[in-house]
């Protein structure tokens, strides 16, 4: 059981009033949301103090621009901001910015997460053509869609239809999403941490007892892993071998927008946009010589297994990278399996724990002998 | 099967190109042990010297097999034995990365071969050699990640 704030106005309002009363009563410095910038339903990430502008925010709008986890990492770079912020994020941001701060790019201190049992998002292509705002179909029917498990989302990214880690880790306050058909009329926020109490204390509502892993949840976990399931099954990866994924990475165009909105990949300095990644002119006639021609630029399908070596046992599964792709490599999947596939080696989830350490930066003097020969 | 390999397979003495990377402390010593004491070991390893098994990035393995390597061997200290104290637990974790990776992007497991070697055993050294240019010429010439044109 655990202890829940339930407010009697919709989740949206709920949370704004819940926002606006942290900056009114100076509980918290600024918020940090998505927040309305036009009137075509467009949303962006906002640091913002002033109370009247919390009117502007949209806490739970299905689209994400960025992870947040690599916004809160450039805030937070060069050292903790000095007063609270609230941060409204989803799960996966959640989990992006714990790992950045793990690999020390960032700093939890002085943040309050609010974060929500998520029903996904819409893709980028959706979101930008202006065809989602508050008042479209898509909006409605992605509402539909997080109150009942058996429409559950027909339209989100495929990632997020696959996604079972829903349930935010390391929240202070978990706003009830899923599977909560009163949405419209009521908001529930599970106060996970003493801080996320402390914080709630003396807000308007009610204060009650509540399990959140109910019949719902459960439910709506299960579709996801089968929705996994069916869509490693039709990606075919698990027998894409060197043929396929040679043939899904030759499409490249090398734009490298999947590393530039990947939350994980924090490099100032790329090792795939350095010198280091040319050939050499010599290189490049010995290569026409071997296979009597190249396909240019030469290193693409190189890039991509580099990248899921760097990336892998750190991928949160956010989906960006396919969300991105100009070329419709599907990313996210490939990041997805190869992630989870490493990932168990070491029984990690990332950005569960900020006190886990990340496996590569440890280890135990006794394991892994299968690996040497 | 791609056109650019067939010359290679239909050549009766393919012989195996291998790179192995090892440790200046340990197997390096090991391999130059094997030198002077005149063990016989196939002569298909190219070696790079390293100052540490730890000092090896996944990124350099999954490059000499998109280069054209055939094999690779990673060698190091025994655990426990590192000459900077924990090097080769961290590159065995890495290892244990690279090779699950390597078994996604399908690429035989007999091609990269990681193996504990230390600086008193040329013999070893000379087996660990011959074991991995057997298991890649068994494997053939290897499918590299590069586009077709």
């Amino acid at each position: 059981m655990s202890k829940v704030l339930k407010i009697d106005k919709n989740v949206h309002e709920g949370v704004r009033e819940l926002l606006r009363s942290f900056l009114e009563n100076k509980k918290v410095k600024g918020v940090f949301a998505l927040k309305k910038i036009n009137e075509n339903g467009a949303v962006a990430y906002s640091l913002i103090t002033n109370p009247n502008m919390v009117e502007a925010i949209l806490p739970f709008f299905p689209f994400m621009p960025a992870n947040a986890g690599k916004l809160l990492s450039h805030l937070t770079l060069t050292g903790s901001l000095k007063g609270p912020i609230a941060a409204v994020v989803r799960p996966c941001e959640l989990r992006a910015f714990v790992e950045l701060v793990k690999r020390e790019q960032g700093s939890l201190e002085n943040f309050l997460f609010i974060s929500s049992s998520c029903g996904g998002v819409y893709s980028l292509e959706k979101s930008v053509n202006g065809d989602l705002s508050t008042d479209s179909e898509l909006w409605s029917k992605y509402w539909d869609g997080v109150k009942n498990p058996e429409n559950q989302m027909a339209d989100v990214r495929p990632t997020c239809k696959a996604c079972e880690h829903f349930l935010p880790y390391s929240a202070d306050m978990t706003v009830l999403l899923l599977g909560n058909k009163a949405i419209d009329t009521e908001c529930k926020i599970s106060l996970n941490t003493d801080k996320g109490e402390k914080f709630a204390d003396g807000a308007k509502g009610e204060f009650i007892e509540e399990e959140i892993e109910n019949e719902a949840l459960k439910l709506f976990r299960n579709k996801r892993i089968e929705e996994k399931k069916r869509l490693f099954a039709e990606s075919q990866i698990e027998k894409f071998g060197m043929d396929g994924l040679i043939k899904t990475f030759g499409r490249c165009i090398g734009c490298h927008g999947c590393s530039n909105i990947c939350p994980i990949c924090y490099c100032n300095l790329c090792t795939f946009d350095s010198r280091d990644y040319e050939w050499e002119p010599s290189t490049y006639e010995t290569e026409i010589e071997k296979r009597g021609g190249i396909r240019v630029p030469p290193n693409t399908v190189f890039y991509h297994i580099g990248r899921l070596t760097h990336v892998g046992i750190s991928c949160v599964g956010c989906g960006l990278c396919s969300d991105v792709c100009p070329a419709d490599i599907p990313l996210s999947t490939i990041f997805l399996k190869v992630g989870e596939s490493v990932q168990k080696v070491f029984d990690y989830l990332p950005g569960k724990d900020v006190e886990e350490a990340i496996p590569l930066t440890t280890f135990e003097t006794e394991e892994l002998t299968e690996v040497e020969d | 099967m791609s056109e650019h390999r067939k010359p290679n397979t239909e050549h009766r003495n393919w012989q195996p190109k291998i790179i192995a990377f090892l440790c200046n402390w340990c197997s390096y010593a090991g391999a130059d042990l094997a030198g002077v004491s005149r063990i016989q070991y196939p002569p298909n390893i190219r070696v790079i010297r390293v100052p540490c098994s730890g000092r090896i990035n996944p990124i350099f393995v999954l490059k000499c097999l998109q280069n054209g390597f055939d094999g690779v061997l990673v060698s190091g200290c025994y655990p426990g034995d590192c000459h900077y104290i924990s090097g080769n637990y961290y590159a065995r974790r890495k290892f244990a990365i690279l090779k699950t990776l390597l078994e996604f992007i399908g690429i035989e497991p007999g091609r990269v071969q990681f193996s504990w070697v230390s600086a008193g055993e040329g013999e070893k050294f000379a087996q660990v050699v011959k074991k991995v240019t057997d298991d890649v010429k068994k494997l053939g010439p290897a499918k590299r990640f590069v586009k077709r044109v």
